[in-house]
């Protein structure tokens, strides 16, 4: 009962926000209430061939008067979301529309001749359809043909799947170095008595606690053209030596690696310290040579701290937004980054819904499996 | 600790090796931190250590950076509406958080996983997606551009830090003690409030410590849903990062560093005060 109050906030305050936002995933009404006659009429086409001879009449009707209560611009709007072009296609025709006469497939053609091509009226089609997986079709770099057909986009249109491949790799990598640089040090820290521990617990902590925009600022302090490290090596290898360490993928790269190091030593810790030292004695005692006890014996009983701690960064890494807009640049933009674009920027917040979609049900998978392989209740910060 | 660790038979090459790697990656996590302090006493407005810094010449160092802070009058609303979002979003979500963890702490709390999935949740799903729906929907209900919408986003990613710190403490609590209490003639209020809260305190304030932590440096929720009146220091950090790059964001970062290191004290110290109450 004591769990409702925060519940009931929790799903009025976070998850049906969320839910509402993924339903605009699924395409919206804009076309159907502004184009109505429109909507209809190709409802009834399969969007094979040419559309029927009453779309043009609607369309001319609906357009002229979109064009006079000034909605056309909306319309226009969510048309180019689906179809690059759209917009000013669909302004240029509604502002000849109202001097439209029968036979009205020619009166389209004569202001422009994209209206002969079936892919434009596919394109309304879909757009005026009540639910429409539209938004994740281009967030997975597909167009849809008119008879609603998925093609792949050209290669070098292909931004979205490109993005969530360099998100991927970047997670990974990240990962990767935060298990690398994180594991030695856990083992080191576990073996330490325990007063010096608890000092040197206090520096991992540190940076834990550290607000994220201060050590981003560090980063960029640190790995800018003039920055500290860059006059370090300069002084060593010369002016030339200076390198591009920031405002690409090395950035975002090195701080997203700093940021969540102690994401991974903390869990990875606390699993060694519960190891019983005298396991590595056993195996040592039993002949085994230094390193094989730790390899066979040691490091397979420290794993599940290690695969819990990666976990949770790869998790983290996946949503990362901060660090790579600060420090990215161009190169060293991910997923979340591209959201936020369509979120503010472009204004197409169904594709941003829809790439928000895909990469929150890629998160909760693996969240789901954490809680199963961690469990909930060992998750402890610090 | 019963049976302290002792030093395994490594060779000692071994052991030196990786003594080496775990200064060099402690280095690594540290230095960021150390490099801006002296940066931020930089007389130049320049990112780096000037010549006259590295010779330690007296002139080469300035407080000027912190004398922009104090003199800009965007830097004290920023710090003023930083606080008031902070304290708030702490209160309302230690409050809530405090009564979950002490819902899930019962046995016989059914889906009692699920629920605990549910609340750290925020904690998990990627800040540009909740930012996103909390943007659409605070505008449906008009708290966009508000304060109250920020604290109440706030208090939504500040409550996962509040359960957890509270499960683990509550998973060290012995239920005698509330049987006792009552078998004593004390009610559940009274229980509670002279028995069960004094023995959980520290951990109540540890998971308030990192609710306000995460609320005083939460930028992607005030960018999506702040107006030009909802200024924070984070997002005041974010457009000096963005914008015109100066060291008064050095300055600032040094007192955030100081700050956190505040923090981290007084949790460390809340926990050493904690460990009697988890031993029994």
């Amino acid at each position: 009962m004591l769990v409702l109050p925060l519940l009931a906030f929790l799903v009025v305050s976070f998850v049906l926000p969320i839910g509402s936002m993924l339903t605009r995933s699924f395409g919206d009404s804009t076309v159907a209430d502004i184009l109505p006659r429109t909507a209809a009429a190709l409802r009834s086409w399969d969007g094979k061939g040419r559309p029927p001879f009453s779309a043009y009449s609607a369309l001319a009707d609906d357009l002229s008067r979109a064009n006079r209560t000034g909605q056309i611009g909306k319309v226009a709007t969510r048309m180019n979301f689906e179809r690059a072009g759209m917009r000013s296609l669909l302004i240029k025709t509604a502002r000849e529309a109202h001097g439209f006469v029968p036979p009205y497939a020619q009166a389209f053609n004569q202001v422009d001749l994209q209206w002969s091509d079936p892919e434009v009226w596919g394109a309304l089609r879909h757009a005026s359809a009540f639910t429409s997986a539209g938004y994740y079709v281009s967030a997975m770099d597909q167009t849809r043909k008119a008879d609603g057909m998925w093609v792949p986009k050209p290669e070098e249109e292909q931004i979205y799947l490109t993005l969530f491949a360099r998100t991927l790799v970047v997670a990974a990598g990240v990962t990767a170095l935060c298990f690398l640089l994180g594991y030695p040090l856990a083992y080191y820290i576990a073996h330490l008595d325990e007063r010096r521990r608890n000092l040197v617990l206090i520096l991992v902590l540190l940076p834990f606690w550290t607000s994220l925009l201060v050590r981003t600022t560090a980063w960029i302090a640190l790995l800018q053209t003039n920055g500290v490290v860059n006059d370090v090596i300069a002084s060593v290898a010369g002016e030339g030596a200076r390198m591009a360490l920031i405002h690409n993928m090395t950035g975002t790269i090195i701080a997203m690696t700093h940021i969540l190091l102690p994401f991974m030593i903390l869990p990875t810790y606390s699993v060694m310290l519960s190891v019983p030292p005298s396991l590595k004695r056993a195996a040592v005692s039993l002949g085994a040579p230094p390193w094989t006890a730790f390899w066979r014996v040691y490091f397979p009983m420290t794993l599940p701290g290690a695969a819990a701690g990666g976990l949770l960064v790869f998790i983290l890494a996946l949503g990362y937004y901060i660090t790579p807009a600060l420090v990215g640049g161009r190169t060293g933009q991910l997923i979340s980054n591209m959201i936020e674009f369509h979120m503010k920027t472009s204004l197409n917040w169904g594709l941003a819904a829809a790439l928000g979609g895909l990469l929150l049900a890629a998160v909760l998978v693996l969240y789901v499996f954490y809680a199963r392989l961690v469990g909930m209740n060992r998750l402890r910060l610090g | 600790m019963a049976d302290k660790p002792k030093r395994w038979d490594q060779t000692s090459l071994e052991a030196g090796v990786n003594r080496w790697f775990a200064y060099g990656v402690l280095f690594f996590l540290i230095a960021p931190l150390l490099v801006v302090i002296p940066l931020s006493f930089n007389a130049e407005p320049y990112f780096s250590f000037t010549d006259k810094m590295l010779t330690l010449q007296p002139d080469g160092f300035s407080l000027r950076w912190y004398r922009d802070i104090a003199e800009n009058p965007q830097w004290l609303e920023a710090m003023r509406n930083s606080v008031i979002i902070g304290l708030c979003s702490t209160a309302l979500a230690t409050v809530l958080g405090t009564l979950a963890a002490m819902g899930l702490a019962r046995s016989n709390m059914p889906f009692r996983d699920f629920f605990m999935a549910l609340l750290i949740s925020p904690l998990i799903v990627p800040i540009v997606i909740s930012a996103a729906g909390m943007y659409f929907f605070y505008s449906t209900i008009g708290l966009a551009q508000t304060t109250l919408g920020i604290i109440l986003a706030h208090t939504a990613l500040g409550v996962p830090f509040v359960v957890i710190t509270m499960t683990a403490t509550l998973s060290g609590f012995d239920n005698n003690l509330i049987r006792a209490s009552a078998s004593l003639g004390a009610n559940p209020v009274t229980t509670f409030f002279r028995v069960t809260l004094p023995l959980v305190a520290p951990g109540m304030i540890s998971g308030a410590l990192f609710a306000f932590a995460a609320s005083f440096d939460e930028v992607v929720t005030v960018l999506f849903l702040g107006g030009p009146e909802q200024r924070t220091i984070p997002r005041q950090m974010w457009s000096g990062i963005r914008e015109q790059i100066s060291p008064t964001i050095l300055a600032v970062a040094t007192l955030l560093i100081v700050f956190s290191t505040l923090l981290l004290l007084t949790v460390e110290m809340l926990r050493r005060w904690n460990a009697p109450v988890k031993a029994q």
